[in-house]
């Protein structure tokens, strides 16, 4: 596919004759930082940041999403019959998508996505959807894509990627959807023909800021038995609260609740984002709570990302490296410290307290 | 308020040694700039990690609910106010605690710094009353005066109120704030200003509680908000739901806030949490003369009657 090269002003025509054809999402900046709305008509993405606060997942995984609607009135028919709501299915278009942000979908999509079952409101919304990128030419301190199956000018996950050098982009479509998003976007233009070797030079000189990195190695062959039991568990959990920003802010964290609301003789079905770090997570209706201490539910979210999908999918770890969490917890528990505390994690040189007094 | 350190793990370690304590409860510089993290030492090895400067904002008697067994907790002003609530209210007993008080002269506020820059900030170092912070271009130095989180800028409670040994001489009290001016301007909007005002407030509110979570007062075994049987709030992003739960968790911290600031601390969206209850705290100083967390022997005024309360607003 042709790569491209457009000034800021075609770029941004672009976007806007796109509108047309899309709905286009990008990062905006309301209040202090920057996060991925629905563009109105004149409304431009402002594609001056480093990351957006929260991830993009919103725009295909609402953190709230209507699943069903029903009737409670009983003089009619269809009285308790749960009726899907309209799924919009109508094109949609991200802009600014950061490499890190675009490999969660193709990770998420194992879940909702399988030959056995499809989430029709992820998937749909999904297949709608057309990722433009962004790549990063330079990393924030707490980035580690590198070492989690992506890189600054990562292309998984997406359609065309937009390379920004000084007032111009390059374009590179990487799909047969990125291509029509590029038709549609009437961007044109040649590239110098040195190009290649720039952008590689600047990817580069990109992954050369990164300076953060895990070690993820010898996941794998960890016994899951041996890692569940690891004595680091409380004292890394301990100074958790519980809250739920670490799984909120994930671009990989795909936990939903369902609930219904009521109101007179109508009613909804919705699912809400959920967090495993909330002890009504596993709740039984029982009352048992089989995760009913924090150092558990600390356990099971890098547990889950960083073994059970390790193990599961053997595709590497359920992270992409954008350090939203460790910017984000309000007790700087940063799983950059617990991959490698797993990683390294000997169970044959581990002297338990058990065993040694 | 860096040269604490040395003087916290003094005392931590002999107090561990006397057995006078099980662990000590305190920080260990964190990964990110600006973002010490609680740990507790239960040796004198773990001591070692501990660390104290103007990055301490959270609130550690968050961290002693429910705990058995005899803790020593570092406690700045704040801090102490909530272990005596926490006292008062029976979630703990004095005589477990061994509490090293640390005269506090403010912790600098993350959201504002970080909004003060453009460029990811890479370091925040302190020397004195003076914070440099730096990036990759940039170097800038700056009053700590001038960092400070809102709530500390007003604050009139920097040394503990309650507390076993001190790690440093106690500090002035600051006169001439005014601790509730930003209360006297939403006091002077119309109806319909408010609604917006805290309309605005919330709008990027996510729902994780972490202002909850992070609060030493919010220790219900099961918060309103996760009850189900009766399920009094939505738990979608309605906003009237949002709402219903930052105004119902605002009235049950009435009378035990000590504006400790660790809700708006901790909030990853940056709102201004504090706005919430600051309006209850000035009405509870008004009212009853009263400012939580001050004292032992006194129970809060909304657990107790007197026949002179005062009642004009029933009417």
């Amino acid at each position: 596919m042709k790569l491209i090269k457009v000034d800021k002003k075609s770029l941004d025509q672009g976007i806007e004759k796109a509108k047309s054809a899309y709905r286009v999402f990008g990062p905006v900046k309301e209040k202090s930082d920057h996060d991925f709305k629905l563009l109105d008509k004149e409304q431009l993405p402002d594609l001056d940041f480093q990351n957006t606060r929260l991830s993009p997942k919103s725009v295909i995984y609402p953190q709230s999403q209507i699943m069903f609607q029903y009737s409670l009135d009983e003089s009619k028919e269809d009285c308790r019959i749960m009726k899907e709501v309209e799924n919009v299915t109508s094109p949609m278009a991200v802009i600014g998508v950061r490499p890190c942000d675009a490999l969660s979908f193709p990770i998420v999509r194992r879940n909702f996505d399988t030959p056995e079952y499809q989430d029709t409101y992820w998937v749909k919304a999904y297949e709608a959807t057309t990722f433009v990128g962004l790549a990063c030419n330079s990393a924030c301190g707490t980035c580690f894509c590198t070492s989690a199956g992506t890189g600054p000018f990562g292309e998984e996950g997406l359609d065309v990627l937009l390379i920004a050098e000084g007032n111009d982009f390059y374009v590179k479509p990487l799909t047969e959807k990125g291509e029509s998003f590029v038709q549609a976007a009437g961007w044109a233009g040649e590239v110098e023909s040195a190009a290649a070797s720039k952008i590689e030079e600047m990817k580069t000189a990109a992954e050369a800021s990164i300076t953060a990195t895990v070690d993820t190695d010898k996941l794998r062959d960890k016994t899951t038995l041996d890692l569940y039991d690891a004595p680091f568990w409380e004292e890394e959990a301990f100074s958790c609260i519980n809250c739920g920003t670490c799984t909120y802010v994930c671009p990989t964290c795909w936990c939903f609740d369902v609930q219904d609301e009521t109101c007179g003789k109508s009613g909804i079905r919705m699912r809400n984002w959920d967090s495993c770090m909330f002890p009504l997570f596993t709740h039984h209706a029982s009352g048992h709570n089989p995760r009913d201490v924090k150092y558990q539910r600390v356990r099971q979210r890098f547990m889950h990302k960083l073994k059970y999908y390790v193990d599961k999918y053997d595709n590497g770890i359920q992270c992409v490296g954008c350090g939203r969490c460790i910017r984000l917890c309000p007790v700087n528990i940063d799983i950059r410290r617990i991959c490698n505390k797993m990683n390294s994690f000997d169970a044959e040189s581990c002297v338990c307290e058990a065993t040694s007094s | 308020m860096t040269d604490y350190t040395d003087k916290i793990k003094e005392i931590a370690k002999r107090v561990l040694a006397e057995g006078k304590v099980d662990m000590v409860i305190g920080f260990r510089a964190g990964t990110v700039p600006m973002m010490n993290q609680p740990h507790y030492a239960a040796s004198a090895e773990a001591v070692e990690e501990m660390i104290w400067d103007s990055n301490c904002g959270l609130n550690l008697a968050n961290y002693l609910t429910d705990k058995k067994g005899k803790i020593g907790i570092i406690a700045k002003g704040c801090d102490s106010r909530n272990i005596v609530t926490h006292v008062i209210e029976n979630k703990i007993k004095r005589d477990q605690l061994y509490i090293i008080g640390v005269p506090c002269t403010g912790m600098i506020d993350h959201h504002k710094i970080n909004a003060m820059f453009d460029k990811e900030i890479l370091k925040v170092e302190e020397s004195g009353d003076q914070i440099t912070i730096s990036g990759s271009g940039f170097s800038e130095t700056v009053s700590k005066q001038d960092l400070l989180a809102e709530n500390c800028a007003v604050c009139t409670h920097r040394n503990p109120v309650e507390y076993d040994e001190l790690a440093g001489e106690l500090v002035d009290e600051q006169a001439d704030v005014d601790q509730y001016a930003s209360v006297s301007k939403v006091e002077a909007m119309t109806a319909d200003e408010k609604w917006d005002y805290f309309d605005d407030l919330l709008s990027t509110c996510i729902r994780c509680y972490a202002c909850r979570n992070a609060c030493p007062l919010c220790y219900c075994p099961t918060c309103f908000v996760d009850e189900s049987r009766p399920q009094w709030v939505g738990k979608s992003q309605d906003p009237t739901d949002v709402r219903t739960f930052h105004l119902l968790r605002a009235y049950h911290c009435a009378g035990r806030c000590t504006d400790c600031g660790a809700c708006e601390r901790v909030c990853p969206m940056g709102i201004k949490i504090r706005e919430f209850t600051k309006k209850l705290n000035k009405d509870c100083k008004e009212l009853y003369g009263w400012e939580a967390g001050l004292s032992l022997d006194q129970r809060p005024p909304l657990d107790t009657f007197k026949a002179d309360d005062p009642e004009e607003f029933i009417k």
